[in-house]
């Protein structure tokens, strides 16, 4: 079981740069690891740590502004490249629970899915309003399928029904899969 | 029941969905074949266990370990411990996991171990018509020989390693039909990165790419799959190419094609493969080969990419254009040409196939590598290297200065201490340029083997038809 998400409220974090990819998100250093657990320190290691290792103080998730944000707000085709779900272990461990941007990589998106991170699909204008207003704070509803700005203006955005049923469910894809155990034998006998 | 025309993505498509997608639930999809590696599968087997599941279909699962592993052959062979604990953790981690699970391992020291996107083609288990996937991107690589092959994440490694099911969404499909002759010196690297180039590196998001034209009829097998790995570049989980006699040919005898009878079957099936005359894409894109020039990156994703004789473009006034620029050290507007270079990576599941390393030696035999440069060639699979080494490709490399190493992903990620250093500039026939990619602070220039062996000739960037 996922933990169910319903609706979530917190201030944003701002990386507006475009096709942020895995790489970035977690170097391949970090790939070693053989559970899910603690990436988050290593969330965005090159950006968020010098050279020694020491924090960068002018890169955002430094700042004590970023402390406790839920939400992340990213420039266009975030999570490009490598298929790696350390991406999203090391967001969620971090705390973030939602990414907002106005297209997701592929396997990114996917990935999110599965570990009760919400992608969250804007148009520009919003982005554009979410990006040159960091710290705003936001309210997405997963039952209504809005997000909230402080302005009052609630936007809708797009998941398909399934993704909408297990996150707001917290029901496993495995679970859906392994009680379709029939039908894949009847496949299997049919092919 | 009658159905309009197929593309060949449809038609393999269709034939796996266990059960078709609705409006409030994906598609079932059937998986042929399950590729697995030590690094985005050891979560997976953890939930099994956790969950009290078996592999559903072993016989349809291969293992292999090509990412974290050494590439010096005492480290392999033994003689020297792997220098990497966290390495030689992830090894022992898979050796145990496959052993409890019964799933098939071409272990480290194993005659067929390499890069899993190479290994695939080779032992004939890649073949038309599958579905194929790896807990990695450039499982596209598969879609060469007509399989509908793309990467997933762990969670998604879990789930067919219990059912032999994924669930998705049915994406949708983009023809490149690529026409005329590549001019001589231009390469399958060259032609896709100018595809990505023209695409961007989101123009794929959603889609299946299909290759077709000509152009394409006309590659090889190895730059069929050059073509096809890069697909993901350009954001497209997946790319094809229809199966043709070049792919019987390449795919006949080899150790795990059907033999025999189930052969001729297998043909039969595969032949009818194809996309159907007058079936439609959603998207379509035209590309003219004999325009294609040798292409390099400049910037930090493979989109930033131009022909080597060009000039780095200049885009006032884009933040993220300028940061790239800043990253790698390099100014807008300056020619790239005899930009220098330190390090030369001949490798990874792009670009160290046979016919790579043959047209890397072709520009290396009789020369040496530029003082002070290094290079480091890493064969894609060890039956690579056995096959360079008997036509003596090894000497050729070595004797211009450069290193041979064992099978695997080495320096296209740097996980196994293969590294580039902070600042300096990596001419790599590997598929991403992206910030640290090769390792912190370095600077990724993507080209083909012939331009990589002539940058590290000159130890400048350097156009290879000046050297052919
Ligand atoms: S060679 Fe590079 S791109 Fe290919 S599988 Fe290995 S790490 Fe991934």
């Amino acid at each position: 079981m996922m933990e169910p998400f319903t609706t979530l409220t917190s201030r944003t974090v701002v990386l507006a740069g475009a096709n942020i990819d895995t790489d970035q998100i977690i170097p391949a250093r970090f790939l070693t690891t053989t559970t899910r657990s603690g990436l988050g320190e290593h969330l965005f290691a090159d950006w968020r740590y010098g050279p020694d290792g020491t924090p960068r103080s002018d890169f955002v998730l430094n700042g004590p502004e970023a402390q406790g944000c839920r939400i992340l707000v990213a420039g266009r085709n975030f999570g490009c490249g490598s298929s790696r779900e350390h991406a999203p272990w090391a967001l969620a461990d971090f705390g973030f629970r939602a990414v907002i941007s106005t297209e997701l990589a592929d396997i990114f998106r996917s990935n999110c899915l599965k570990n009760a991170l919400l992608p969250v699909m804007v148009d520009e204008p919003t982005s554009a309003w979410l990006i040159s207003h960091p710290g705003a704070e936001v309210t997405i509803d997963l039952i209504a399928g809005t997000l909230t700005l402080p302005t009052g203006l609630a936007v809708t955005f797009p998941l398909e029904a399934f993704a909408r049923h297990c996150l707001l469910q917290g029901v496993d894809e495995l679970t859906f899969l392994l009680e379709r155990r029939n039908q894949i034998e009847a496949y299997e006998r049919r092919s | 029941m009658a159905r309009g025309p197929q593309t060949l993505f449809d038609k393999v498509w269709r034939r796996h969905e266990v059960s078709p997608e609705s409006a409030d639930s994906p598609a079932v999809l059937y998986i042929d074949l399950h590729l697995i590696h030590e690094v985005t599968s050891p979560q997976a087997f953890a939930v099994l266990r956790e969950r009290g599941l078996r592999v559903r279909r072993p016989e349809r699962t291969l293992a292999t370990m090509d990412h974290s592993t050494p590439t010096l052959t005492a480290q392999v062979f033994g003689g020297t411990p792997i220098a990497l604990d966290s390495a030689a953790r992830q090894v022992r981690e898979l050796e145990g996991n496959c052993a409890e699970f019964d799933v098939e391992l071409l272990g480290l020291t194993h005659s067929q171990r390499g890069i899993v996107h190479i290994i695939g083609p080779e032992l004939g288990l890649t073949q038309p018509g599958k579905t194929i996937v790896c807990g990695d991107s450039h499982t596209s690589t598969h879609g060469a020989v007509g399989a509908l092959a793309f990467g997933i994440g762990t969670t998604e490694v879990g789930h067919v390693l219990a059912t032999q099911c994924l669930l998705q969404r049915k994406p949708r499909t983009l023809a490149v039909n690529v026409s005329g002759g590549l001019r001589a010196g231009v390469t399958a690297k060259d032609l896709i990165l100018t595809i990505i180039g023209r695409l961007g590196v989101s123009g794929g998001t959603g889609h299946v790419i299909e290759y077709r034209g000509d152009t394409i009829r006309a590659l090889d097998m190895d730059e069929r799959m050059t073509v096809c790995n890069m697909s993901i570049e350009a954001g497209a989980r997946a790319g094809m190419i229809a199966p043709d006699e070049t792919t019987y040919r390449y795919l006949a005898g080899r150790p795990r094609s059907p033999q025999g009878e189930a052969w001729e079957h297998a043909l039969d099936a595969w032949r009818g493969l194809p996309t159907d005359a007058g079936a439609r894409f959603d998207r379509e894109v035209d590309l003219d080969a004999a325009a294609v020039e040798p292409m390099i990156t400049y910037g930090t994703n493979p989109g930033m990419v131009i022909p080597i004789g060009a000039a780095i473009p200049q885009r006032p006034g884009d933040a993220a254009f300028a940061q790239a620029l800043a990253y790698m050290g390099l100014t807008a507007g300056q020619p790239i040409r005899d930009q220098p270079v330190n390090v030369v990576f001949l490798g990874s599941c792009t670009n160290a196939r046979l016919s790579d390393l043959r047209s890397a030696a072709q520009v290396l035999r009789g020369r040496r590598i530029a003082p002070g440069l290094r290079m480091l060639v890493v064969p894609g699979s060890q039956q690579v290297k056995r096959e360079a080494e008997a036509e003596g490709l090894d000497r050729v490399f070595l004797e211009a200065g450069a290193e041979w190493r064992e099978s695997g992903c080495s320096m296209c990620l740097g996980m196994n201490g293969d590294l580039v250093g902070r600042g300096e500039y990596s001419v790599s026939t590997s598929n991403r340029n992206f910030e640290g990619r090769q390792g912190s602070g370095a600077r990724t220039l993507l080209a083909s083997p012939v331009t990589a062996a002539a940058c590290a000739v000159r130890g400048r960037v350097t156009d290879p038809r000046e050297l052919l």
